[in-house]
């Protein structure tokens, strides 16, 4: 049930303390979390920088706004509405196809207009923000999520989270939603968690509910073969994220979209520690090699830099 | 970036903190624990008046040693008046003079008394019986034949004083009684009756001492005489004898205030109990008020009542820093835990885990049908807090109907907080479903349960209270707490799998 706090640190494991104040602390200025924290500014940041993100439809600001959001999404099969500083994937809608009048969400469930409509009456009230301060809701279209990892999820589209240390990738892992965790990808609520290693793309490991997993349970397709395609540009996408953002210690949540490939979904100023049991390793050693590099360095560098040392050989193999 | 100036900060705060707690330990003589004490009553009494604008005097009973109390120090503040302490038959009394006084004023007389068992009335001299009894017709066959009936039941004075209160009383009230009743109050209209019928007895007051009461008033009482030895009566129940917790404050039969040149005077009273070494308490009479002795005990009485509760937050707070960073539970909002302790501590444990559990789990229910309504957030939560305090109002009548006393102490819940709990527990029971609600309501009570577990304790309630340094010891523990980078407990179940393969 319980391990101890030496096989831990042998491990490279950091705690939430540590993360806390040693990296988020230290290494992301408070000045800079509306850049992320606000996924509107992250967007319009993101087309500044050349960085792909997700199309907007539009943006709801006003209570009166609500009434009108119907126009707004004639013509999209599927949208995705969220709160702009919603935290944890909270409040977020995925419409995936609109018949008659009916709004179909991917695990099937049907919605009015009335029910899309006090969603996002909810979102502006606060309901999904921090603190529960007034937001926006944005309005997106649905990712047409590649193909190739149809297998490898239920309903909901499986995404890339690369941690970023001071512009470094560092380590990274695929969410694939599973029918426990509703077709979201958060790991807490069920979703599989797929160590990918940094030199090539490829899945190390798979775990769900903090378990070792070797296969998707719903579609039972085995985790091994899993490749990212464009696996370096996503690399890319990640590592200027440092510089478009100035955050020394920056969770990316990136998706495939079948015709732009990698997009960059959201940021996140405290990313989770799960992607640690994702990789059945710790991240520490990685940032205190990370730590010890000079400042200055470009994003093509720092991305070969870490192909190099994070590589890593698959688990999956090896027991399969 | 350096880090000594912050553990230079902290070290100053930890030393400066038990330096003053070491102080008053050896100077003031503040004991480490409660045990071993002598509990003292520290009473406060506000005397209000509007004065006319000429001259006014103020005459008020004060109370003397007497069994189970003896008296240590007084003190009055009462800027532009002059004071006089008058010794007169049976009694001490307070008499403040001014040539000019207009308008609205306060007096404050704040005494401490030690409860001292082994301690003894002083000899007091039966009253002597008033003679000058007259009547008025019809009340004069009424009073007679009252007497008459307690005197056939009765075999000595305090037996009569029984048994006449007893036909006074609502259930045995008769006719006479009740007639009686319309024209006089009821403890003058007892003594004379008393009086009437040969028994010396006259009306004293005195104040039930209760922790942490304000604005309470004096009640009367009775004390009938019987050859050297006296005893007491509630005028209201007719039982006899004097409760532990009644300290007599004027027991000579005369007024309790007497205000001239002023109008509209009222008199009332606030007390703490506090407990002190036999030793100092007698000496703190000597104890200058220096810098040193920076103490809460400097505040009035009304306020000291005060900071004790707001003294034992930090303590809350940092059972649910250690709960948070040392072990990682979730709390639904930082530190409701606390708030929600702080009540338990006016409910009593039980029925306050009780109140809070049937206040949410209805309140979920009311607001699951809310969410339906299509609200506004803020007109939502509005609505959750009156449906909070309609809950409570429900259980106070209803705990008060089937006659739980204890129930009526759920008004002490903080409704505002209450109402947002309820909110987010319902937007986590539709976003993660109810075992998230359970994690995290569980978890929220459990922090309260151990904050109020903790600011309950007598021994830590004792040193917060009487060693403000201890604040500062706490502050350089959090601050230490704030900067620990090390795992938390439950990261050692979390991480497990990874230590595995």
């Amino acid at each position: 049930m319980w391990t101890t706090p030496a096989r831990l640190r042998a491990k490279n494991i950091i705690g939430m303390n540590r993360r806390n104040i040693r990296y988020i602390g230290r290494y992301n200025n408070r000045r800079l979390y509306p850049l992320v924290d606000d996924k509107l500014k992250t967007k319009l940041l993101a087309q500044e920088y050349g960085i792909t993100t997700p199309a907007l439809i539009g943006t709801v600001t006003t209570q009166f706004g609500v009434k009108h959001i119907r126009e707004m999404l004639v013509g999209h099969a599927g949208f995705v509405i969220k709160p702009a500083k919603g935290s944890g994937g909270k409040g977020i809608l995925v419409i995936e196809r609109v018949e008659g009048d009916r709004y179909i969400k991917p695990s099937g469930a049907r919605l009015s207009l009335e029910d899309v409509e006090r969603h996002v009456s909810n979102i502006l009230s606060g309901l999904y923000s921090l603190g529960g301060s007034p937001d926006v809701a944005l309005v997106e279209a649905l990712i047409n999520f590649d193909d190739s990892f149809a297998e490898y999820t239920y309903e909901g589209v499986p995404d890339i989270r690369v941690i970023v240390f001071k512009g470094y990738p560092v380590m990274a892992m695929m969410r694939l939603s599973t029918a426990a965790s509703d077709g979201k990808a958060n790991l807490h609520q069920g979703a599989v968690g797929v160590g990918i290693d940094i030199a090539s793309g490829t899945a190390i490991r798979g775990v769900q509910f903090d378990r070792t997993r070797h296969d998707h349970p719903d579609t039972g397709h085995e985790l091994a073969s899993l490749h990212i395609p464009g696996w370096e540009t996503l690399l890319m996408l990640a590592a200027g994220c440092y510089e478009m953002t100035g955050l020394g210690y920056l969770g990316t949540d990136m998706v495939l979209d079948r015709a732009h490939g990698p997009m960059l979904l959201e940021l996140n100023a405290r990313p989770g520690l799960a992607i640690q049991m994702a990789n059945g390793e710790g991240l520490r050693s990685r940032l205190d090699l990370i730590e010890r590099q000079p400042d200055g360095v470009s994003a093509e560098e720092r991305v070969v830099f870490s192909q190099h040392h994070f590589a890593r050989s698959s688990e999956l193999r090896e027991t399969a | 970036m350096s880090r000594l100036p912050f553990y230079l900060i902290v070290a100053l705060l930890l030393v400066s903190g038990a330096a003053m707690s070491i102080h008053r330990h050896v100077q003031f003589e503040v004991p480490w624990t409660p045990g071993e004490l002598r509990q003292v009553w520290e009473i406060e009494a506000q005397v209000n008046f509007t004065a006319n604008g000429g001259p006014a005097k103020v005459n008020m009973a004060l109370p003397s040693s007497q069994q189970g109390y003896r008296i240590l120090t007084e003190h009055t503040a009462s800027p532009g008046y002059g004071l006089a302490f008058l010794e007169e038959e049976g009694g001490r009394r307070a008499e403040w003079s001014t040539r000019e006084a207009i308008g609205d004023q306060q007096l404050y007389y704040s005494v401490q008394a030690l409860v001292a068992p082994e301690a003894r009335n002083t000899q007091i001299e039966p009253p002597p019986l008033r003679r000058d009894i007259l009547w008025e017709s019809p009340y004069d066959t009424a009073a007679s034949q009252v007497i008459d009936r307690a005197w056939a039941r009765s075999a000595d004075h305090f037996t009569f004083a029984r048994e006449l209160i007893h036909d006074f009383t609502d259930e045995r009230q008769g006719e006479n009684a009740r007639l009686l009743l319309t024209q006089f109050d009821r403890t003058p209209l007892l003594v004379r009756l008393l009086n009437q019928a040969g028994v010396p007895a006259h009306e004293v007051s005195g104040l039930m001492l209760d922790h942490g009461r304000r604005r309470q008033n004096l009640m009367s009482w009775i004390q009938v005489f019987e050859d050297q030895q006296w005893a007491l009566f509630d005028p209201r129940t007719g039982e006899q004898g004097r409760p532990d917790d009644l300290l007599l404050w004027e027991s000579a039969g005369q007024a309790v205030l007497e205000v001239q040149g002023g109008t509209n005077s009222r008199i009332n009273f606030s007390m703490l109990s506090r407990n002190q070494p036999a030793a100092a308490a007698v000496r703190s009479q000597l104890a200058d008020d220096t810098l040193l002795n920076f103490s809460i005990h400097s505040l009035p009485l009304e306020d000291q009542a005060l900071f004790q509760t707001i003294l034992l937050i930090p303590i809350g707070a940092l059972v649910v820093v250690l709960l948070r960073v040392l072990v990682g539970i979730k709390t639904s909002g930082t530190f409701m835990p606390v708030l929600i302790a702080l009540a338990f501590i006016q409910t009593t444990l039980i029925t306050g885990l009780v109140g809070f559990l049937m206040v949410v789990a209805v309140g979920l229910v009311i607001r699951n049908y809310l969410s339906y309504l299509n609200l506004l957030l803020v007109a939502r939560v509005t609505a959750v807090i009156i449906t909070v305090i309609a809950i409570i109002s429900v259980f106070s009548v209803l705990s008060y109907r089937f006659g739980l006393n204890a129930g009526l102490t759920i008004t002490f819940f903080p409704m505002i907080i209450l109402s947002w709990t309820i909110e987010r527990m319902s937007i986590l029971w539709e976003e993660e479903g109810p075992k998230q609600v359970l994690i995290q309501g569980g978890g929220s009570l459990m922090t309260a349960v151990l904050a109020y577990l903790a600011m309950n304790n007598p021994w830590i309630r004792h040193i917060t209270f009487n060693f403000l340094g201890v604040q500062l010891m706490l502050m350089g523990l959090i601050l230490l707490l704030g900067n620990y980078t090390g795992y938390r407990l439950l990261e050692l179940r979390r991480f497990k799998p990874v230590t595995e393969d």
